[in-house]
């Protein structure tokens, strides 16, 4: 670079800047799908009704071809001694939350994706392999999946699983809200199968007035409250309780939208790359006049 | 400009005491890492559904990252601001970073389930994610710290190309190859070196940016809005205490005198430097009212405590000090504090601070993870090693009485 004039130097940066410059004029239109269609359909979950059958536990993994115990056997009660999280073979569990205090019936809460309306996932994933679906599905695609779990760090409710003990191809996994099914009409493996109707499947608009009617209906037994209808931003699974929801397994996250913070900052840093290129000018400045400070020194001197 | 300091390579012989652990350790390391590769990551790693990242990403990928800051800090002083007297840091500091970020490329690649997807983020985009932006800019400057190295590699090579037998009939070609990149790049230089800092400002800023998303599963002490700028401004920081560190230990390991000259004037910048970090870090403390997490005593509390007074706070009481920026131990002593300050900022955002809301046991990183991360250190080191031996990039006083008396007189301008 020594030989180098300040001509050449215009020149150069000048292309260059050209280059950038048209090259950011068509943003290309990166990223997954992330739908939020007025129409997306939700589950309502009453856990006054749920009796802890745990069989949608089953109807989930024959839905998805995995091998399962018989039917029969998920009424061994003795899992409820321990809490469960959804992993990589049982993408939905139903745990057991007794009450302490007074001896009233334990509640059954079923836990698996929410299907946020505004997913942390489907925001952070680094490829895009995650997709907000018209019907509020949030779903995975294995063909883009790097296994970076960041997926993981973002998900405020900790549901994406991972295969940690696969060598070659480990997945994430996570409830798909049977997303073949319901574009075959039918519905999702667990409400289908539920036997005491804990599981309302419908728009999601029109679940938020049916929970509403039935906190009316009777106030003394519900807890005035839906979980999932603002949480994080809104959810499609919600859930109606009896007692207060932290107690229950629902941890208390906030009404905001989680990918809201941290895509306005990235929004903020790459508006239409003119800050990284304003930078690049201005250093291109710094270095341009500090060299002809230098240059003018150096014709001093001789 | 006739210069009194020379980059040339070392001649100092490769193995010595120190050189075997490493190697032993290197190996260690590279055991485990087959293992993760034949049985899966949870065979080698703690990692689990609750604690999907570990020392892995902490350590080898936030804090390798940032440690390596030292090459667009002193670009930026050197060949932004034409400041010539901190040449003879930039090509240690250009190498160490390019080091550096081949590691922590390296390292993302072994966390990644399906590492050999790793070109996926080149055509699959996703520009709401601060990862993708991370993964985007990381590739970009490693490809620009491989440009701006290429020069040392034809210095060393042009003229010298002495190949034998079929591969003689190539030495011509390569030849005027390694002379017209080296025409080329130092005519086009400046491009590859702005867009080095401007890309390294990016990334060390949107590494802070990843946690954000996490929300609340971040501890509240580290949890802010702001942590891509601190991010930033602490990579800033520990780029020069970095260049500081180094070089003190490659004088030492290949008997040179270090040139307190250029690294006390480098230390001189530190107080400013943290400073600036320490108002943000305190100011964002006071204004989210978080400093009441530090009342109680818990690991977090602890750990928040160390990083600040020990990592950021002595140093920079240190810094101001005259008698430390000029003595050869105490300048060392402080940079040495900087970089553990950022080292365990990045090791308390990433693991410490992460509570998972279901979490059933905390994360403690397996023998296998500090094996890996261990290895790879010391294989960087040993790198170092070899191309400090291989190509000019210390440089040595030249001990002429002449140009000692004129080094003095012009106010140690080399």
């Amino acid at each position: 670079m020594k030989k180098k004039t300040r001509r050449d130097f215009l020149k150069t940066s000048a292309l260059i800047g050209t280059a950038v410059a048209s090259s950011s004029l068509h943003p290309a239109k990166a990223g997954p799908k992330n739908i939020l269609s007025p129409d997306r359909m939700g589950v309502l979950v009453d856990t006054t009704v749920c009796v802890g059958c745990r069989s949608c536990e089953w109807a989930c993994k024959v839905a998805h071809g995995r091998s399962t115990q018989p039917l029969a056997e998920y009424e061994d009660r003795s899992v409820y001694q321990t809490s469960r999280r959804p992993d990589h073979e049982s993408v939905t569990v139903v745990n057991e939350h007794r009450q302490e205090e007074s001896n009233g019936t334990p509640v059954y809460t079923k836990v698996q994706c929410m299907h946020c309306d505004h997913p942390s996932c489907v925001s952070a994933c680094i490829v895009g392999a995650f997709t907000k679906e018209e019907n509020g599905s949030v779903v995975w695609d294995t063909n883009k999946c790097i296994g970076c779990r960041y997926c993981m760090v973002a998900c405020p409710f900790q549901i994406p699983a991972f295969e940690f003990g696969e060598a070659l191809r480990p997945d994430v996994v996570k409830c798909d809200f049977c997303f073949s099914r319901t574009q075959e009409g039918k519905l999702p493996a667990c409400v289908e199968m539920c036997p005491v109707e804990a599981l309302t499947y419908g728009p999601r608009t029109e679940l938020i007035k049916v929970a509403r009617e039935r906190i009316r209906r009777a106030p003394e037994k519900y807890v005035h409250h839906i979980y999932g209808e603002t949480e994080a931003g809104g959810t499609s699974w919600m859930y109606l309780a009896s007692r207060d929801f932290a107690g229950l397994g629902l941890p208390n996250v906030g009404t905001h939208a989680m990918p809201g913070t941290s895509e306005s900052i990235q929004h903020g840093i790459f508006a239409y790359f003119i800050p990284p290129v304003l930078l690049y000018a201005m250093l291109g400045g710094v270095m341009w006049v500090t060299r002809r400070g230098k240059e003018s020194e150096h014709e001093e001197l001789k | 400009m006739n210069s009194v300091h020379k980059p040339q390579p070392m001649t100092k012989g490769f193995f010595t005491p120190g050189v075997i652990v490493l190697l032993v350790l290197a190996v260690n390391g590279l055991g485990f890492l087959l293992g993760r590769f034949l049985f899966g990551i949870g065979s080698v790693t703690n990692l689990s559904n609750q604690y999907p990242w570990g020392i892995w990403i902490a350590i080898d990928v936030a804090a390798g990252v940032a440690l390596a800051a030292g090459g667009f800090t002193t670009a930026a002083l050197g060949h932004v601001m034409h400041r010539e007297e901190y040449h003879i840091v930039v090509r240690p500091a250009l190498l160490t970073a390019m080091l550096g970020y081949t590691f922590a490329a390296l390292a993302v690649c072994i966390d990644l389930g399906r590492w050999y997807y790793i070109w996926h983020p080149l055509i699959m985009w996703n520009g709401t994610s601060a990862l993708f932006e991370v993964g985007m800019c990381v590739m970009i400057y490693m490809m620009v710290l491989y440009i701006e190295f290429l020069p040392i590699v034809a210095e060393r090579f042009i003229g010298r190309i002495t190949l034998k037998g079929v591969f003689a009939r190539l030495n011509k070609p390569l030849e005027a190859l390694l002379r017209a990149l080296d025409r080329g790049l130092s005519k086009t230089m400046f491009i590859f070196i702005i867009a080095g800092v401007v890309l390294s400002t990016l990334h060390q800023s949107s590494l802070g940016t990843l946690m954000i998303i996490a929300g609340p599963k971040v501890h509240p002490l580290w949890q802010t809005p702001i942590l891509p700028l601190l991010f930033l401004l602490s990579a800033v920081s520990v780029g020069y205490p970095m260049v500081i560190f180094e070089s003190m230990i490659a004088s030492r390991s290949f008997g040179l005198k270090p040139e307190m000259d250029v690294l006390s004037r480098l230390g001189s910048f530190m107080a400013p430097l943290l400073s600036i970090y320490l108002a943000f870090k305190i100011g964002d403390m006071v204004i989210r009212e978080s400093f009441m997490y530090l009342t109680e005593v818990n690991t977090a509390s602890v750990m928040f405590t160390i990083e600040i007074v020990v990592g950021v706070a002595i140093p920079l009481r240190m810094f101001l000090s005259e008698v430390v920026v000029r003595s050869r131990l105490w300048l060392f002593v402080a940079s040495c504090l900087v970089v553990f300050g950022v080292l365990l900022n990045r090791i308390n955002t990433f693991v410490v601070a992460y509570n998972p809301p279901y979490a059933v046991k905390a994360y403690f990183p397996s023998i296998g993870e500090i094996s890996v991360t261990v290895g790879f250190v010391s294989i960087l080191v040993l790198l170092y090693r070899f191309y400090v031996r291989t190509f000019a990039v210390i440089s040595i006083a030249k001990v002429t009485p002449a140009a000692r008396a004129k080094y003095a007189i012009r106010g140690g301008r080399s």
